[in-house]
């Protein structure tokens, strides 16, 4: 990113300390001085989407709080049984630990695509979008469990009726946010593998240069829908 | 203030941003269809937001009918006068309002005002109108569905809005209000990121955040505002659907219909009402702060004067966009809360009187001593002056919990949110339209039938909703398909409804004057040149009229100035355009 320096030689006229971040947050042409169109577009779209997820999960402490009707224990609903007794928590703390590590993949397929090495960038973007596609799977198995074991929307063995339309709702509005991110892994990872970011090919749509900072702004979107389940995990398993 | 030899503010820094790589149209679709050109999706965006507010005009003519003569038109019942009345309220709300001054006045002024060739990703700029056009459709659906579309009030509280009482409750209207609702807010964020990113990352150089003109400022404000608004909506609608659809219960509680007990328990219908107003409120600003900025440059460009403490005007829209985001229970004291709360929303409510308050003394102050010339822009901005100070005052009203529970719920109510929100922002984007017609087509729009649209619209606008703080007083309920005997509605009432009623087909008759008016001018007006209201801001600035595709030619605008260099002494002209470069001139931009 080029910065600004002053060409003319002219003595520097810019103010110091708050004044000057001030100064400099409100210049001319860019606020963010690093920061590109995508990036910014994607920040400020995650912001409104952090609105959506606190919305949601507002609305779910409101229900949890404000029902008449005992709230089942997720210790035991989201316990599996295995090897004769019932393990608590075990299938979640699988899906974390896969959708956590697919961040780490990510951050290194953004390193990996900075330096050029568009090979090890698509890998590594493939494996984080099979890390989301498993743990999309394993959502799946969870819901198909609870499912047979007769939660619906809009009632369920053990007590609130919205524990299972909180719970469908709100980890069904994550999991499509993370098959979205899954797809567009996959899109991205292949512009990558095809070379298309170091020959600035152009979209096929908006016949913009295509260029590596696609897998940032990608890995943006995926590190935020897995700090996202961290809030989920913590307020729907753990509460 | 402190006038200053321009040039000592600091050299012009280079260009950091690279010149934007637009997309070139192949064909008459996609040049004038499906365009990428923000100007053209700005007219297509006005021209969807004008067509279906017609509509919304056509539904408060047929409320004001069975208003004043209850009984006498036998097509509409009290079903259809509820949903004449939810259609109203919310098409002009989010439709028409929403839609106008983001999408249309946001479109076509944010990138000529900051000087970039156009939106920063132009591609999801045109698919953000495509699916709005998608929204319109699905509302519209609701007028041809079984059982026709929904009657539950602009504000769609459950658990009424999803029940056999209510029209459209158990047919297909509040799905389609739902649902379009959704798509809207969808075809929204695609524009707003546009918005957002175009002024904080895609400005000229020299257009630094403290020279652009206070309507880009409101338009960007209330579209910040929008985004981190509109989720809430989003979040409601969403459940409110699961509730109808898949049986659950968010907001439903344990509940009682035409004798059979529902399966639904447990849901809170106040989650709703305070998810709706935590959007609902700052929906207000976002159609009031665009309207904010565009009446402050239409008052400093007819009133040849620099506008009165600028930085103090961008604090306020800041300000008043960040206070309306605590005041939203303001709306729900009769659903009942705790009393610290409703302590709480009162003092919010009245503290952004005080930024407003600056706003209203600075537009005042602005005009005064000032050269006003009273074209029909300047006209409008005087009325929304008149007017919004009207609805303000009220406000403070209904922002105390005492003094609203009486209220809550009568005609006074509906004075006062269309006096401020309503009747308001309509003259600005009247004024507006009259401002900016001449950049937009290259021609005037025609004075004669300017001057006929204005006098009525604004006079007739006051006929109708100053009687009804009286109505209100007197305590004549809203929401009411007709009053029947009731002992303390004087018959005297009766014949105001008449009259408010006759004064509406008036003021609606005289929209018909402006809409020839703008077909008329299109082709018989008289020519505009470039710059007719002799104005500073960079739109005027272009090349051509109307603005080619890419805004600037060859070369992008250089910012040397703020937006209100107005009679400016030593000057020969009465304006410097900001890109008259700072050498041998001088300014009235205060230092930063």
């Amino acid at each position: 990113m080029a910065q600004t320096i002053g060409t003319h030689g002219e003595p520097d006229l810019r103010p110091a300390g708050l004044r000057g971040v001030a100064a400099d947050f409100s210049s001319d042409q860019r606020a963010f001085k690093t920061a590109s169109w995508g990036k910014a577009m994607m920040w400020i779209f995650l912001l409104s989407d952090t609105f959506v997820f606190g919305c949601f999960l507002i609305a779910y402490m409101t229900a949890r709080m404000s029902t008449p009707v005992a709230w089942p224990n997720p210790s035991e609903v989201f316990a599996l049984h295995i090897g004769g007794q019932d393990v608590p928590l075990i299938l979640i703390a699988i899906m974390t630990f896969v959708l956590i590590s697919s961040s780490g993949t990510m951050a290194m397929a953004v390193n990996f695509g900075y330096r050029r090495e568009r090979h090890r960038t698509a890998m590594l973007m493939l494996l984080t979008a099979l890390l989301g596609a498993c743990f999309v799977g394993m959502q799946a198995f969870e819901w198909t469990k609870l499912i047979t074991e007769g939660v619906r929307p809009w009632e369920n063995p053990w007590g609130a009726a919205q524990f299972g339309s909180t719970f469908f709702m709100i980890t069904g509005f994550h999991g499509t946010h993370v098959t979205i991110g899954v797809i567009f892994l996959l899109i991205v990872a292949r512009k990558v593998w095809r070379g298309d970011f170091d020959q600035e090919r152009r979209g096929f749509f908006t016949s913009r240069r295509g260029r590596y900072e696609a897998v940032e702004i990608m890995g943006l979107y995926w590190h935020f829908v897995d700090l996202v389940w961290v809030f989920i995990f913590a307020f729907f398993y753990l509460w | 203030m402190v006038e200053i030899p321009s040039g000592s503010a600091g050299a012009i820094p280079s260009a950091e941003v690279e010149d934007v790589e637009l997309y070139h149209p192949k064909s008459w679709w996609t040049k004038y269809v499906f365009s990428q050109d923000a100007k053209i999706i700005a007219v297509q965006y006005s021209v969807t937001a004008i067509s279906i507010g017609l509509v919304a005009l056509v539904l408060s003519w047929l409320m004001r009918l069975q208003l004043a003569f209850p009984g006498y038109f036998a097509f509409i019942d009290a079903d259809h006068y509820y949903q004449f009345i939810t259609m109203h309220g919310m098409i002009m709300v989010i439709y028409l309002l929403t839609a106008l001054f983001l999408g249309g006045f946001g479109n076509y002024l944010i990138p000529l005002m900051v000087g970039a060739r156009d939106m920063v990703f132009p591609y999801a700029n045109m698919l953000s109108y495509w699916i709005y056009l998608l929204a319109v459709l699905i509302l519209a659906a609701g007028f041809f569905a079984p059982g026709g579309p929904t009657g539950a009030g602009w504000t769609l509280y459950p658990p009424q809005a999803v029940l056999s009482g209510t029209p459209g409750g158990k047919d297909w209207g509040i799905l389609l209000m739902l649902t379009s609702l959704i798509v809207f807010i969808i075809g929204f964020t695609m524009g707003g990121l546009n918005y957002v990113v175009t002024v904080l990352q895609g400005r000229a150089r020299g257009m630094t955040l403290m020279r652009m003109p206070l309507t880009v400022w409101g338009i960007f404000t209330a579209t910040v505002m929008a985004l981190l608004a509109f989720p809430a909506l989003f979040v409601a609608c969403v459940m409110m659907l699961f509730d109808r659809l898949l049986g659950t219960s968010f907001f439903m509680p344990a509940i009682v219909e035409m004798g059979e007990q529902l399966q639904h328990g447990g849901g809170s219908p106040i989650l709703f009402q305070h998810l709706f107003w935590f959007f609902g409120h700052p929906e207000v600003y976002i159609v009031a702060l665009p309207a904010f900025g565009i009446v402050s440059d239409l008052i400093s460009t007819h009133a040849r004067k620099n506008i009165f403490g600028y930085r103090m005007m961008v604090w306020a829209i800041v300000i008043i966009g960040a206070l309306s985001f605590i005041v939203w229970a303001h709306h729900m004291y009769v659903s009942g809360m705790n009393p610290a709360f409703g302590f709480f929303f009162a003092t919010t409510t009245l503290i952004i009187a005080i930024p407003t308050a600056i706003k209203v003394y600075n537009w005042v102050l602005t005009l005064w001593r000032g050269d006003i010339h009273l074209t029909l822009p300047m006209l409008f901005a005087l009325a929304f002056i008149v007017t919004f100070v009207n609805g303000g005052l009220t406000g403070l009203f209904l922002g105390n919990v005492v003094v609203d529970v009486p209220l809550s719920d009568t005609m006074f109510v509906v004075a006062h949110f269309h006096m401020v929100m309503g009747v308001a922002p309509i003259l600005v984007i009247f004024g507006a339209i009259y401002h900016w017609y001449p950049k937009v087509t290259g021609r005037m729009l025609n004075e004669t039938l300017g001057q006929i649209h204005f006098w009525t619209t604004f006079l007739g606008t006051y006929a109708i909703f100053f009687p009804m703080h009286y109505l209100g007083l007197l305590g004549v309920p809203r929401r009411y398909f007709e009053m029947g005997e009731t002992a303390f509605v004087p018959p005297s009432a009766h014949t105001l409804n008449i009259f408010i009623t006759v004064m509406a087909l008036i003021v609606g008759a005289a929209q018909m004057v402006f809409l020839f008016n703008l077909v008329w001018s299109l082709f018989r007006g008289r020519e505009a040149g470039g710059n007719p209201w002799r104005a500073t801001t960079l739109e005027w600035q272009t090349p051509q009229t109307p603005p080619a595709h890419g805004n600037w030619g060859k070369e992008l605008p250089v910012v040397y100035r703020w937006a209100y260099d107005y009679s400016v002494p030593g000057a020969a002209e009465d304006f410097i355009p900001q890109t008259v470069p700072a050498s041998g001139g001088v300014t009235r931009e205060v230092p930063a």
